[in-house]
């Protein structure tokens, strides 16, 4: 039992982790029907923002808590401009066209940030410092859970429910949810789709870039490459979910985390990927549009 | 009178040839040393090295009066790395009455050539093959190599386990690649000879953010030690995991690990890890002497297995010199009796044909450095 708990608390810890990508992931689905395969990469471009400012600050000897606090406001403002033009220049010449085109734009505009920041910074593998804060009241159940995996999964928490207040109860959310169900009524009706898809890409990668901070100051590592293996498990997360739900990328997540993590433990890790896979394909031959996605009804 | 010119012309001829061949009528017969390898061809910067150290270690010893006063002579042919030419190599070094062969280079090559001397009695001594079953077959008596075998750096990590740090029962897990997967596999076996009971033997995904799942399943096996086979990035974060749920076990890995970026990336977490790798020769002065001459002879840095070879010329000529003649049971004898100071160390060879005193070692994360345990 109590390793059951302990393997059900690092399935929780893991599938925090995957939320925390899927939530940009499937509120861009959701409004703008698009599978933006560079999220995975605005996430780890907010990781090295993070390090590259965090570095800088300290060495200035800043206290820690100003370090975090400035460093993720950077990284946030860094890659909430990387989402801001990567929409504009690869994906709203395309809008209105097959939706493959904007799928193989974003594909590219993946590798195309991967090799930026390669080229740009290294290809090595540098150590990320955490300046996270260690609860003492954690250490006598740090067999269960530490005090980082506990901040992920409280952020994860708070930015799901502000997410789901800003898209239900906000005027820009009403202005997303408009555009989401019919781009064209939208637009008759007033409503400035270019500015509200700005603002959806500003806050994906705005979440992408907190979720970079924190899951790298998990790992202690960064490498140009973390966001492709990421943005992968993430992406099954939202579709598990029902992509284009907000409580359902949490809700996949948490299950891919689960299933790994279990499956795992009493069987083995060599087959991780394949357990992952299985539940996802279990999954949408009952529920073909995922855990608590809404079933589309053609429009005729 | 022409014939007598003629005779008079053959005898200088003659008597130039034979000046120009041993320096002097006079000299002893030269002991004549054959290096094969691949020294033309797209591996030939494996081969050329081993050339290069053994004219250097040759000269050394012609300068100093040679080898019981005799001249040392080599004889260099090409094998390009390909077994059917290895063979050729071979009867040529062996019609030209060569005492013994450093060489060959590639594994497959030493091989082939391996049973035409053995049928001639010729010692073989090889810088780089690294093939286990070479020595380990027992089917060449003759063959000498200066480098670990293959499966050395696994059988020392085991050794370590068990005589070392008496451990009883292990995890290995490793990143499921040929280099990982394939130490992990090797250390498990020789763990298991040595009487160690593998809890856990698993894979995990290279790149994934968490270990905690496998973690925990470390914990909950209850092992008193973790083998990781794989690179640093992966060791790092499972050492952090581990570390973070309190489990300060001995983590033992391989030459993936040995790196100085898994302690920038670790940080204080790399603390008291192990790993194996090879021997550090850098600070041993013969190394930097050969290395040194190198550059003065030949206007370069050296090569691959350079120091390998240097030692295995040295080795060679040595046994020769101890064993006081050319016989092939007298050369082996003395090759696995005596030790001989070499840039890769104190060296000598086990009865199989292995390097004792030259291969891989154990080293321990101290204070944020790689320091080897002797």
């Amino acid at each position: 039992m109590e390793y059951f708990l302990k393997l059900f608390l690092s399935g929780t810890a893991k599938g925090s982790i995957y939320a925390l990508i899927a939530l940009g992931y499937t509120m861009v689905y959701g409004i703008v029907q698009l599978i933006n395969f560079a999220h995975g990469e605005i996430y780890m471009i907010g990781g090295f923002t993070a390090l590259i400012f965090g570095g800088f600050f300290f060495s200035k000897g800043m206290p820690v808590g100003l370090v975090l606090l400035f460093s993720v406001l950077l990284s946030i403002m860094y890659a909430a401009a990387f989402g801001f033009t990567v929409e504009k220049i690869a994906y709203r010449p395309l809008r209105g066209k097959p939706r493959l085109s904007a799928l193989i734009s974003a594909i590219g505009v993946s590798m195309v940030l991967q090799n930026f920041v390669l080229l740009s910074q290294t290809e090595k593998f540098l150590a990320f410092p955490s300046y996270l804060p260690e609860f003492k009241w954690l250490q006598p159940y740090k067999e269960y859970i530490n005090s980082t995996q506990l901040i992920i999964l409280g952020v994860t928490a708070v930015i799901m429910v502000l997410l789901t207040l800003l898209i239900k109860f906000t005027r820009i959310g009403k202005a997303m949810r408009a555009t989401a169900q019919d781009m064209h009524m939208a637009q008759l009706v007033g409503v400035d789709i270019n500015q509200v898809i700005s603002v959806t890409f500003i806050i994906g990668s705005a979440l992408a870039a907190i979720g970079g901070v924190l899951i790298c100051s998990y790992m202690g590592q960064i490498n140009y490459y973390i966001g492709f293996i990421a943005g992968i498990k993430a992406f099954v997360a939202a579709v598990l979910g029902g992509i284009g739900s907000i409580p359902g990328a949490v809700l996949g997540s948490f299950v891919l985390g689960w299933t790994e993590s279990l499956g795992t433990g009493y069987i083995s890790s060599d087959y991780e990927d394949a357990f992952a896979f299985i539940i996802l394909i279990v999954i949408l031959l009952i529920k073909p549009d995922g855990i608590l996605g809404r079933t589309q009804r053609q429009k005729v | 009178m022409k014939r007598r010119n003629m005779v008079l012309v053959v005898f200088a001829m003659v008597s130039l040839l034979v000046l120009s061949g041993t320096q002097g009528v006079f000299a002893a017969p030269t002991i004549k040393i054959g290096v094969a390898g691949a020294f033309t061809g797209d591996l030939a910067s494996y081969g050329l090295p081993t050339v290069n150290a053994a004219k250097l270690v040759v000269k050394d010893i012609n300068d100093k009066g040679g080898i019981n006063g005799q001249k040392v002579e080599l004889i260099i042919e090409d094998d390009q790395c390909k077994p059917e030419l290895a063979t050729n190599a071979a009867a040529k070094l062996v019609s030209a009455k060569v005492v013994a062969v450093i060489g060959h280079i590639c594994s497959g090559a030493t091989k082939a050539a391996l049973g035409i001397y053995k049928d001639s009695k010729l010692v073989t001594i090889s810088p780089s093959a690294t093939n286990p079953p070479l020595t380990q077959s027992g089917e060449y008596p003759n063959f000498f190599r200066t480098i670990a075998p293959d499966d050395a750096q696994a059988k020392l990590a085991a050794n370590f386990l068990t005589k070392t740090l008496k451990l009883k029962k292990i995890a290995v897990l490793h990143d499921k690649g040929d280099y990982g997967k394939g130490f992990a596999e090797l250390v498990k076996q020789y763990a298991e000879e040595n009487g160690v009971t593998v809890a856990l033997f698993e894979g995990i995904n290279p790149g994934a953010p968490d270990y905690s799942a496998v973690v925990n399943k470390i914990g909950n096996a209850k092992v008193d030690g973790v083998v990781w086979g794989g690179y640093h990035p992966e060791a790092s974060k499972l050492v952090q995991q581990m570390k973070d749920k309190g489990m300060n076990i001995p983590f033992l890995s391989d030459d993936g690990v040995k790196d100085n970026t898994f302690i920038e990336v670790a940080g204080k977490y790399a603390e008291g890890v192990y790993a194996t790798g090879p021997t550090d020769t850098s600070t041993n002065p013969l190394a930097i002497k050969a290395i040194t001459d190198h550059k003065k002879e030949f206007g370069a840095e050296p090569g691959a297995f350079f120091l390998n070879a240097y030692a295995a010329a040295q080795a060679l000529l040595n046994a020769i010199a101890k064993a006081g003649s050319t016989d092939y049971n007298k050369i082996v004898a003395a090759l696995q009796s005596e030790y001989v100071d070499t840039p890769l160390g104190h060296i000598s060879f086990d009865k199989r044909g292995d390097i004792i005193g030259f291969g891989f070692s154990v080293f321990q994360v101290q204070n944020g450095k790689y320091v080897e345990l002797k």
